[in-house]
């Protein structure tokens, strides 16, 4: 960006950076972007992400901007939705796209929760700690609202193949009166375990406006 | 202890079978050698014998009819060929008989291993290999096969989404080794010690653009069976791959260069120019014959016989033109391949879709079975010329600069990608850098007016051995001490590909907010103008199938092949799986079509493979409505095997992904039906209980028949499945599949099922046609139950 920016002093960059991780240079690039979502203010509101053209053609794009705007992913163990949010909270939820870095990668196992943690809340929406098959089958009626329109009664058979995946493989054995309450955290780990989140859920923050072919 | 014996027992078959194959092939070689002569006498005999034996019938001639001839030089070359392929085939039976050989030494090694006792033997009896292995054979016949397998089957996403870093080493890396060797060569051959002053720098820096590529045949074929990580795999892959247009390049270059005395800039200049020709005409070729293909198959639903036959030739003439014009052909017939891959499968029929994966992977394996087994013949019989000092140096400096090249790029490199190489993935990959049979073929293309053609012979063959052998051997060893991090393939399931999907877009949303490209955007705008324009030209049924939902037919369709698969022989309930599409509905976007003809396909398959509803659920049912096509409810089951194995291929390269459907069978709810019913049903029948009533939960249901019937089945939509009868004990315990209850509100009324037992379906959805998949679950072991 060009224009000249107010930016934090730099003992409030070093603070957000104990606290992220992120480098002194992507908190910059973060914040002017901050800004420029923002229109300058200090606090970001639903209604900011929602001008943001390229979004609209995202399936999930509520989801992704309501978990802006949830508690639970400002690391504060916190819940609950807010209505506006700082640059700190932004840059926390932006960290959980953070590359690993190669020393880290030996110790993935933590950034995988934490990545995998951003995705689950992002489907349990009403924060109780499960996905319950009405949460996944919204999911799904998402995730294919735009690129088709199937009936409805698709995404819901959907919902219910893949919550009978889980069934499966995160409780072998059940007594008859147990009933599956919906996919727990750890439900959720076991299920993506062969998924290697914590290589592909990543955004490259040091260049932006450029495209990268490398991943 | 027992596998001890067996081990040994094992083995003992094992050896008696090489040493067969041994005498086999010895025979066969003798036997060409005998009878190639004497034809002209055979005709004789015969006549002899006449008057010794009865005449068998009149004849009006006193010129006797000969009893038997043989002409052996009119078929000689076809036979040969013929014999040579079966005789590798067997070799490649006999390795897997004793199955620990092929996880310690990769095949290649294997194959070689045998080609140098066959040259051996051949050479001991004088006799010369066939004329089947020429430069011209390999590189039109044999390549190919190779690089149409390796493309049609390239997985795009992984590659797609590494397509700078693979082009990175592929290219520059290759540069770099060429020019390295090259110039570490020449400045051994400066020493007069070693007796190699008469090579020149062009020479040395052709031989070095020879050596230089890694092969990707060698390689993959060591790193499959590793399973190592996906970016080391695809990278390797890649490289191994693209490099050919670098070596093509650098090889003309040098070739032309070596017969002239000096070297200009401008040539260099013009290398630069001709790589990028060679490059882009090779992807433009090899894009056009793809396009085309595509477009060709869009009109064959009447022909459905030769389907398969379009997607070889358009590829075999895109690896033709390519050739002819001396750009890379090896990218041509990638590109073509990957073009082509989808469209075809999508307008093809399903047969056609297996005999074309099952016939690119046969004819791929042969012909890479023969590269390698003919290396090992032809390393004995041809002339070399050893020199120590230049192939012990050639050695050296090959892995030295691999290594060092590795290296360099990927410090370069490795800020510019998300996930980082670790010095074990470098090391992975500067290991797995395997050198094989393009060199070898490329070596003896070389001018004969280069006089130490015969050294270069020798140095490459004992690069190309060296490398095979002893890294491919020790690479599965090093690669697990050092840890290097493994793939899991294990990744067919739904929820991975939902999830992977939405990381996907969370990612790509990310992204739009900080205002970044990346290769998701590329992928998003691609995705668009692939639907928008590309899919109208060249699919015939067009529509735009979310992966999520193809990955869930397919799953479905596995399963019910499963089930058709396991041994039930009881089974009384038709299984029954329905595509997921409503075409009415699809009205959001008219420009596309409804995809009748698939579902119409799908269902084909399915009615015919559906068993016949016995008497025994005759009897629980009392209201059975049959269908209108009765014909879906007969056993039709005589092809249900290979629609089987159809299904099967289709996940050629991933074997678990048949594990998968094994092991995670699941079943689904009807829409409106809730999670609850299900798990009520579950628990109450127990054993030979078969009785699952539906209980129509939700008010979509429009439609029920009394509960427990089976429901009509309509054309294009579920078909119901009778519940089942009892199970029969063969069958293997399963883990217990749960219920879920995803429905918050507890107050599920839990009604007693229905007795006497006449299984119900489910309750048949709205008679609009909703897509409904049905899956019937195969038995929970213990339970021995149907349901689903």
């Amino acid at each position: 960006m060009g224009a000249f920016q107010s930016s934090p002093s730099q003992p409030e960059y070093v603070d957000l950076k104990e606290k992220t991780g992120f480098s002194i240079s992507q908190i910059g690039v973060l914040h002017t972007r901050f800004k420029l979502l923002g229109h300058n203010g200090e606090t970001l509101k639903r209604d900011h992400f929602n001008s943001i053209p390229d979004l609209a053609c995202n399936p999930i794009r509520s989801q992704i901007i309501e978990a802006f705007f949830d508690r639970r992913n400002f690391r504060r163990n916190g819940e609950g939705p807010v209505d506006e949010i700082h640059f700190e909270e932004f840059l926390m939820v932006m960290s959980h796209f953070k590359a690993p870095s190669p020393r880290m990668i030996e110790e993935r196992e933590s950034v995988r929760r934490e990545k995998l943690r951003f995705i689950f809340n992002m489907h349990d929406t009403d924060d109780d700690g499960t996905i319950t098959l009405e949460e996944y089958r919204h999911v799904i009626d998402e995730l294919l609202s735009l690129t088709e329109d199937l009936g409805k009664d698709t995404a819901k058979g959907i919902a219910d193949a893949a919550m009978r995946e889980v069934a499966s493989t995160s409780m072998a054995h059940m007594e008859p009166d147990e009933f599956f309450e919906g996919i727990t955290f750890e439900h959720f780990l076991k299920l993506l375990k062969g998924f290697e989140i914590e290589l592909k859920m990543n955004v490259h923050f040091s260049m932006m406006d450029t495209p990268t072919f490398c991943k | 202890m027992g596998s001890s014996v067996l081990c040994r027992a094992g083995i003992k078959r094992g050896v008696s079978c090489m040493l067969l194959l041994l005498l086999l092939f010895c025979f066969g070689g003798k036997c060409e050698v005998q009878e190639s002569k004497p034809s002209p006498p055979t005709n004789l005999q015969p006549v002899e014998n006449e008057f010794n034996q009865p005449q068998a019938y009149p004849e009006e001639e006193r010129a006797n009819l000969p009893m038997f001839t043989m002409d052996y030089p009119r078929i000689q070359i076809p036979f040969e060929i013929t014999l040579w392929v079966l005789l590798a085939s067997f070799a490649k039976i006999g390795f897997h008989i004793y199955h620990k050989i092929t996880i310690w030494i990769p095949e290649s090694c294997l194959l070689i291993a045998i080609g140098l006792i066959v040259g051996a033997i051949m050479h001991a009896v004088k006799e010369e290999p066939p004329a089947v292995l020429t430069s011209n054979v390999f590189f039109l016949y044999m390549l190919p096969l190779i690089v149409l397998d390796n493309g049609y089957f390239m997985p795009t996403r992984p590659f797609f989404e590494n397509m700078g870093t693979v082009l990175w080493y592929a290219v520059v890396g290759t540069l770099w080794n060429s020019i390295g060797i090259g110039l570490s060569l020449f400045a051994i051959c400066q020493f007069e010690v070693f007796g190699v002053q008469d090579i020149n720098l062009q020479e040395n820096l052709l031989f070095a653009s020879i050596i230089s590529a890694v092969d990707p045949v060698a390689a993959l074929n060591v790193f499959e069976d590793i399973g190592v990580n996906e970016q080391i795999y695809i990278v390797i892959f890649g490289e191994g791959l693209y490099n050919d247009a670098v070596t093509v390049v650098l090889y003309n270059m040098f070739s032309f260069l070596a017969d002239l005395p000096v070297v200009e800039s401008t040539d260099v200049f013009l290398g630069v120019a001709r790589f990028f020709i060679v490059a882009a005409g090779g992807i433009l070729f090899g894009l056009l014959f793809g396009f085309v293909a595509a477009f060709t198959t869009r009109f064959t639903h009447n022909v459905r016989q030769i389907e398969p036959l379009f997607v070889f030739m358009y590829s075999y003439m895109a690896y033709l033109v390519a050739e002819c014009f001396a750009i890379s052909s090896v990218l041509a017939i990638i590109t073509c391949a990957i073009t082509m891959k989808h469209y075809v499968e999508e307008n093809v029929s399903q047969r056609s879709c297996t005999t074309i994966r099952h016939v690119v992977k046969m004819l791929a394996t042969v012909s890479e079975t023969l590269i390698f087994f003919f290396l090992g013949v032809v390393t004995i019989t041809t002339e070399h010329e050893w020199n120590w000092a230049y192939i012990l140096f050639t050695l050296l400096f090959a892995f030295i600069w691999r290594g060092l090249g590795i290296l360099v790029l990927t410090q370069i490199i490795n800020p510019f990608r998300t996930i980082q190489f670790t010095f074990k993935d470098q090391f992975g990959l500067a290991y797995g850098g395997l050198r094989g049979a393009i060199c070898f073929a490329l070596v003896f293309t070389l001018p004969d007016n280069i006089n130490r053609k015969n050294l270069f012979v020798t140095a490459s063959i004992a690069v190309i051995i060296f490398t095979v052998f002893l890294q491919g051997i020790s690479i599965r060893p090093i690669v697990e001490y050092m840890n290097i991090r493994k793939t899991n393939k294990d990744l067919n399931t739904i929820n991975v590909e939902v999830h992977s999907r939405m990381m996907e877009h969370v990612v790509c949303g990310i992204e739009d907010l900080c205002g970044q490209w990346s290769h998701y955007y590329w992928k998003d705008k691609f995705k668009k103008f692939n639907d928008r324009v590309l899919r109208r030209i060249l699919v015939r049924d067009n529509r735009a199938e979310s992966s999520i939902v193809a990955l869930y037919k397919r799953l479905e369709l596995q399963n019910a092949m499963g089930l058709l698969d396991s041994p039930m022989g009881d089974l009384s309930a038709a299984p029954s799986i329905v595509s997921l599409y409503d075409e009415r509905k699809e009205a959001s976007r008219p420009k596309r079509k409804f995809l009748a003809g698939d579902v119409r396909k799908m269902h084909d398959i399915l009615s015919k493979n559906m068993y016949k509803i016995r008497q025994k659920t005759m009897a629980y049912t009392n209201k059975y409505n049959l269908p209108d096509d009765t014909r879906t409810q007969e056993i039709l089951i005589r092809r249900h095997a290979s629609i089987r194995r159809s299904l099967r291929a289709e996940s050629f390269r991933e074997p678990s992904a048949q594990n998968t459907f094994k092991s995670q069978k699941y079943y689904s709810l009807q829409p409106g039906g809730s999670l609850e019913t299900a798990f009520e049903l579950r628990r109450r029948s127990n054993g030979a209980d078969v009785d699952l009533s539906a209980r129509p939960q939700s008010s979509d249901v429009s439609l029920r028949s009394s509960s427990r019937s089976i429901l009509p089945m309509r054309k294009l939509n579920t078909i119901k499945e009778s519940g089942g009868a009892v199970e029969p004990p063969a069958v293997p315990p399963h883990p217990h599949t749960d219920q879920i209850d995803g429905d918050k509100d507890p107050h599920e009324p839990m009604q007693p099922p229905q007795l006497p037992p006449p299984p119900g379906g489910w309750v048949r959805e709205n008679q609009n046609g909703e897509g409904n998949p049905l899956l019937r679950h195969p038995s929970q072991g213990s339970r021995g139950s149907v349901r689903f």
